[in-house]
């Protein structure tokens, strides 16, 4: 039974394909238990996600973004990590003034061997969220709840859980 | 104004070996000066200089590519030039740069709430301290600080920070407020849903004209511009708050560490939108990030064209 069970939240994740998705494979085979407010999206290297990926996801209504990519120097591209570094850097800093808390949005580095540390970034960062709530995005656009779970009145929401 | 004369008999001697220069005339009304292309020395004659010259003649520059052209340039209109050069979309040798030193320009806006309407306008005359407006119902003097535009308050370049024929003694930065950042502080000190509710209210009036990016000296895209792609579908033609302000973000991000801050583009946006927070706060960003200003090296790498393997102020494993 998922930790959250009955109040998922919904958590985008942009993984590359060579390391973090492998990553997160891993922790899998490895039957770690995760959260499972997250939905990832496989691309094939931390530097061809471009910042206005993880905007466009917040503002159609995620509650929070993380991408995962090789480590610095591990890069199956040599240097797509780098240059993802300074972008996502510079969103992280940016996306606050829209009205979203800078830890709705988070990047790190998770290589294909690191199922463990995969299972610690996904519930570190599942927590994150749910600490910081459902986005404001959601209200202020009037989106509907994102899982039939939450679509439930609070009653129904205790009796799942 | 000697230094006027000085630069128009500079450009008429430059204007043989080039196709035209641009630079500004007075407009329709007293208080807008209007784009001047000057192709034959009658046209220089018509050259102005002073409060009124707000545009950007730079926004002209990267569609003019393979022609020689002339610039007459503001200091902050320079810095658009100076990061075109830097990002190889003009080339030096093509372009001749004119200027004079810079004492500030007015903000349309804020005399229209004075005033009411800018049509109403007949003559407008700035003496020092002072903007006199004069309408059908009399004249009415504004101060300064309240007539002019908010990045000339607090101006870091009034000069040309580069070009060929600079007329003037160069005069230092002003030493102002700065009511931009005054407003970016407001609106940062706000709690997040307040915050993204000023955002949805203000974008609520945008008519997604775009002239907020075609007034960019820095949105060299054109024709090709992700806002009206339909494949990439980045967005739709949806009426709705939620586009307009993906339209705001593209913009935005497309101008990391490349907005020069020259105010074109919340200045062309027809119904006032503030938009110029969301540049001043990515401006700001990439100045803590890189210790980088756009705009004022014409040797340095913008910092999102680069990275260091070791990055000094990236604390990528903080959360
Ligand atoms: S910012 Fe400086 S250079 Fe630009 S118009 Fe104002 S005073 Fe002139
Ligand atoms: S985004 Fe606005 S302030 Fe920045 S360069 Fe473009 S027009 Fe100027
Ligand atoms: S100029 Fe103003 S109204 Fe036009 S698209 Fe830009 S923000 Fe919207």
């Amino acid at each position: 039974m998922p930790v959250l069970a009955g109040r998922e939240l919904r958590i985008v994740g942009f993984l590359c394909n060579w390391c973090s998705y492998g990553g997160a494979d891993t922790a899998g085979v490895g039957r770690f238990t995760q959260p499972t407010d997250l939905r990832i999206i496989r691309v094939p290297c931390s530097g061809r996600i471009d910042p206005l990926f993880v905007v466009k996801a917040l503002l159609g209504g995620a509650d929070g973004v993380l991408v995962s990519g090789c480590h610095p120097r591990d890069c199956h591209y040599a240097s797509g990590n780098f240059y993802a570094r300074r972008r996502l850097e510079v969103l992280k800093g940016m996306l606050p003034i829209l009205g979203l808390e800078p830890g709705r949005f988070e990047y790190t580095w998770v290589s294909a061997s690191e199922g463990q540390r995969w299972q610690h970034v996904v519930t570190s960062f599942t927590e994150q969220i749910h600490t910081l709530g459902p986005s404001p995005i959601k209200t202020a656009f009037g989106l509907g709840m994102t899982t039939a779970m939450s679509a439930m009145p609070e009653g129904g929401k205790h009796a799942a859980a | 104004m000697q230094p006027l004369e000085d630069l128009k008999a500079a450009i008429k001697e430059a204007l043989p070996g080039l196709d035209f220069v641009i630079g500004w005339e007075s407009g329709w009304n007293p208080l807008l000066a209007t784009p001047l292309f000057m192709y034959a020395p009658e046209d220089v004659d018509k050259l102005t200089w002073g409060p009124f010259n707000v545009n950007n003649p730079a926004t002209y520059l990267s569609a003019l590519k393979g022609k020689k052209v002339g610039v007459v340039v503001k200091g902050c209109d320079s810095r658009s030039v100076v990061q075109l050069l830097q990002e190889k979309l003009i080339r030096r040798e093509d372009l001749t740069v004119f200027g004079m030193p810079c004492t500030g320009v007015v903000d349309a806006t804020k005399i229209a709430r004075k005033v009411g309407d800018l049509g109403m306008i007949s003559g407008a005359k700035r003496t020092n301290g002072t903007l006199s407006v004069t309408t059908h119902e009399g004249s009415l003097d504004i101060p300064w600080e309240e007539a002019a535009a908010d990045k000339c308050l607090s101006c870091q370049y009034p000069n040309a920070i580069i070009s060929d024929h600079f007329k003037g003694d160069p005069l230092p930065p002003t030493l102002g407020r700065d009511p931009a950042a005054e407003q970016l502080a407001a609106l940062e000190a706000l709690a997040p849903a307040e915050l993204f509710a000023h955002w949805k209210d203000a974008m609520d009036r945008c008519i997604r004209c775009y002239a907020c990016r075609n007034a960019c000296p820095m949105c060299v895209c054109r024709d090709h511009c992700i806002a009206q792609t339909r494949d990439p579908h980045w967005i739709s033609q949806d009426d709705t708050v939620k586009e307009k302000l993906m339209f705001q973000m593209i913009h935005s991000l497309h101008l990391a560490g490349r907005c020069t801050e020259c105010g074109e583009c919340q200045r062309a946006c027809p119904v006032d939108i503030p938009i110029l927070a969301l540049r001043r706060k990515l401006s700001s960003v990439v100045k803590n990030l890189f210790d980088y200003q756009a705009g004022v090296d014409p040797n340095a790498v913008p910092p999102l064209f680069t990275f260091q393997v070791e990055e000094a102020k990236i604390n990528e494993r903080g959360w």
